[in-house]
């Protein structure tokens, strides 16, 4: 008697989500940028509720913030051009599933190995091996940062979101330990420009020799990750790794061979970073990027071409931001907020993308 | 002085301990919250807003300022700013089913960034005569400790010397510990973290369990950051005071071997390994970053320990940091 009561007014939800099969890629890019206009309307909104100004207004402001002269469009650029680079570094990780989010600490070693042999080796080298210590040191200074947590995680499975996040803070801390040993003067904790071991600049522009680098790897990744047999590697262990090791794949060498090429990207970073631009060493160089390349390098699918739109939107953002957040005399963490609404609406996005609603039709409703 | 180093070892470690319970508490659903940090920087000036409004508005007569009030209004809005982060990761993270670690580090970005914003501006967005955030009066609610903690001598000044949210920490941890070893509710949550796809199979309610262990852990957290302006600093909220603790808790939780009773000893080492420089004699700066290294480095050494020993019950949850998605069984 129950029994064919329940079966009668089977309870049906609202919706169902099912798995959406391939939709075409102008569907997909549609719904990506109705989810940048829709983060962009509430966080107008959230812009005039703290700054009561018109949202045009505000929208101009941000433009001028961002590309309103010269310097300011090399100095967006350059970030760019870094973001990217961090980006680009973490992607083959990421693709092989090995989720390296120490991107921070090895760029900050990177950095603090080439400010290092700046100020101990400046003097003594000549410049061309000087410049060529410094980059190699860099480097390696990275990649051994990286692979520190990937040879545990190849021999021992140890969780490396963990690890990786720890060796962070280490790297940091190591950071702050020699600003203070080599602050000049003496005490200051400020290390200074170091007057020896800057890389070159081309056709006098400062930032330019970083962008082209740049440039250079993003094609080269694009290449690496999609062409060679190693990105083919790297994409079956991603996907299952008993399937790689089923086709006879060293699974351990791959995660360790992709985490030393992931942390010697990182590494160079560093390098362009203190040797390229900065010409100093503080424990805010990386400025976060370690971070923020993760959620670039998710939101542009692993591909390293989205990647160059998607490190733009998240400079062009901060940089307006901040210009807002300067003219209306806010706190620059304005920035930080709006970068964050942003992101929360593409992740939300791709819901949409890779899952459909399937809502409960009028049928049923009329049965019950 | 030994008594001091202890005193403030424990007020550097509650807040520590806040996280540290919180991110334990969302871990065991299976969930890798790293926007912890974020959330407590949120769940702190949540606290100072309400605190700050609050208390400006008895400019010029703060002494006629209900005690009651004064703590309740902060506490409020520190729990609703902590349980809407937390609920937006575990919308995210669970209906949406996005990736947690870029869920989690997008939170961290608008959660320190929504705490030094409103830190910063806080005094020109409500145009108060304030000349600083500075809560002197409401952190002196925050921090009344039991009348009889100065006559008990050295054990007064460690165990009986702190505000109610020390204890209240403590208690939470505790709890939580016995909820998850003791009761058929933390055993679900449990099942939860290992293996979901064989928890709904039993006819729990994944979905529920991962918000709910979100959003309360969320809320534990927040109150870390809230201990951590009112009663630490008196009060006084200034930007990027908090620092890297959030972090600091997750590592705490792996330290702890995802125990939340094992956390409290575990809060305590690591808040006096911020603070023992001070205590130690003719130490320099630079060398108290390197002690300030010791934490992560002994998480990173039990974390390669306990993955080479590979005893079940020292663990992650088997599916941390994975979504569920009942389809793709």
């Amino acid at each position: 008697m129950r029994q064919s009561h329940n079966s009668g007014t089977v309870k049906e939800p609202l919706f169902h989500i099912t798995k959406r099969a391939a939709i075409p890629w102008w569907q997909s890019w549609l719904i990506r940028i109705a989810s940048v206009l829709a983060a962009l309307i509430v966080c107008a909104v959230i812009t005039i509720l703290a700054t009561k100004q018109n949202p045009l207004e505000m929208y101009a402001t941000m433009f001028r913030g961002a590309v309103g002269n010269a310097r300011r469009v090399w100095s967006l650029f350059q970030n760019l051009a870094m973001l990217l680079c961090v980006s680009l570094a973490v992607t083959p990780a990421f693709k092989m599933r090995f989720w390296n989010i120490g991107a921070e600490g090895q760029v900050m070693m990177g950095g603090l190995a080439s400010a290092m042999c700046m100020i101990l080796l400046g003097n003594v080298l000549p410049e061309w091996l000087l410049l060529t210590v410094i980059v190699a040191a860099g480097i390696i200074a990275g990649a051994v940062w990286a692979v520190i947590p990937a040879i545990f995680k190849a021999s021992f499975n140890t969780n490396e979101t963990l690890f990786t996040l720890m060796m962070n803070y280490i790297a940091i801390q190591l950071v702050s330990y020699f600003v203070l040993q080599f602050s000049v003067p003496k005490g200051s904790g400020h290390i200074g420009e170091i007057p020896t071991g800057w890389l070159p600049t081309i056709f006098g522009q400062p930032y330019l020799l970083n962008i082209v680098v740049v440039a250079v790897l993003t094609v080269g990744m694009y290449i690496y990750l999609k062409y060679s047999k190693h990105g083919y590697e790297i994409a079956v262990v991603g996907e299952s790794e008993k399937t790689a090791r089923y086709i006879g794949i060293n699974v351990k060498k791959v995660i360790i061979r992709t985490m030393l090429l992931s942390g010697a990207l990182c590494g160079l970073a560093g390098v362009l970073l203190v040797s390229g631009t900065d010409h100093t060493l503080a424990s805010t160089t990386a400025g976060g990027r370690g971070f923020t390349a993760i959620m670039v390098s998710w939101l542009a699918k692993f591909n390293p071409l989205y990647m160059i739109l998607t490190s733009f939107l998240i400079v062009f953002l901060e940089k307006g931001a901040i210009e807002i957040a300067t003219v209306f005399d806010l706190n620059s963490s304005f920035a930080s907020i709006i970068t964050g609404i942003i992101i929360f609406f593409i992740i939300g996005s791709e819901f949409f993308i890779n899952y459909s609603l399937k809502f409960r039709h009028a049928a049923g409703e009329a049965k019950s | 002085m030994i008594a001091t180093l202890f005193q403030r070892a424990i007020m550097q470690g509650i807040p520590l301990l806040c996280g540290a319970t919180g991110e334990i508490l969302t871990e065991k659903s299976g969930n890798l919250n790293l926007g912890i940090p974020g959330i407590m920087y949120v769940g702190g000036i949540s606290g100072v807003i309400g605190g700050f409004l609050y208390e400006s508005s008895f400019m010029g007569h703060k002494e006629d300022m209900n005690g009651f009030l004064a703590i309740l209004i902060p506490l409020v809005c520190c729990v609703v700013g902590s349980l809407l982060m937390g609920l937006i990761y575990a919308f995210l993270t669970t209906t949406m089913r996005a990736n947690q670690n870029v869920t989690g580090l997008a939170l961290t970005t608008f959660g320190v960034g929504f705490g030094n914003f409103f830190g910063g501006s806080l005094i020109k967005l409500t145009g108060s005569s304030m000349p600083s955030i500075t809560l002197s009066k409401t952190s002196e609610f925050f921090c009344q400790s039991l009348p009889i903690a100065e006559d008990l001598g050295w054990f007064g000044q460690i165990f009986l010397s702190h505000g109610f949210l020390a204890y209240l920490a403590i208690i939470l941890a505790v709890g939580t510990g016995v909820m998850l070893k003791r009761t058929r509710v933390g055993l679900h949550l449990r099942a939860v973290g290992e293996s979901p796809a064989t928890a709904d199979a039993a006819g729990i309610n994944v979905g529920r369990y991962k918000y709910a262990a979100t959003c309360i852990g969320s809320v534990i957290a927040g109150l870390g950051g809230l201990y951590y302006v009112m009663d630490y600093a008196n009060g006084i909220w200034s930007n990027d005071a908090f620092g890297d603790r959030g972090w600091l808790a997750i590592a705490i939780v792996i330290f702890a071997l995802w125990k939340p009773n094992l956390a409290i000893p575990a809060s305590i080492l690591f808040g006096g390994l911020y603070i023992v420089h001070n205590y130690i004699p003719g130490i320099d700066f630079s060398t108290q970053e390197l002690i300030k290294m010791a934490p992560y480095v002994l998480t990173i050494l039990v974390l390669i320990v306990i993955s080479i020993i590979d005893r079940r019950e020292n663990q992650p949850p088997a599916a941390l940091g994975l979504n569920y998605f009942r389809e793709e069984r």
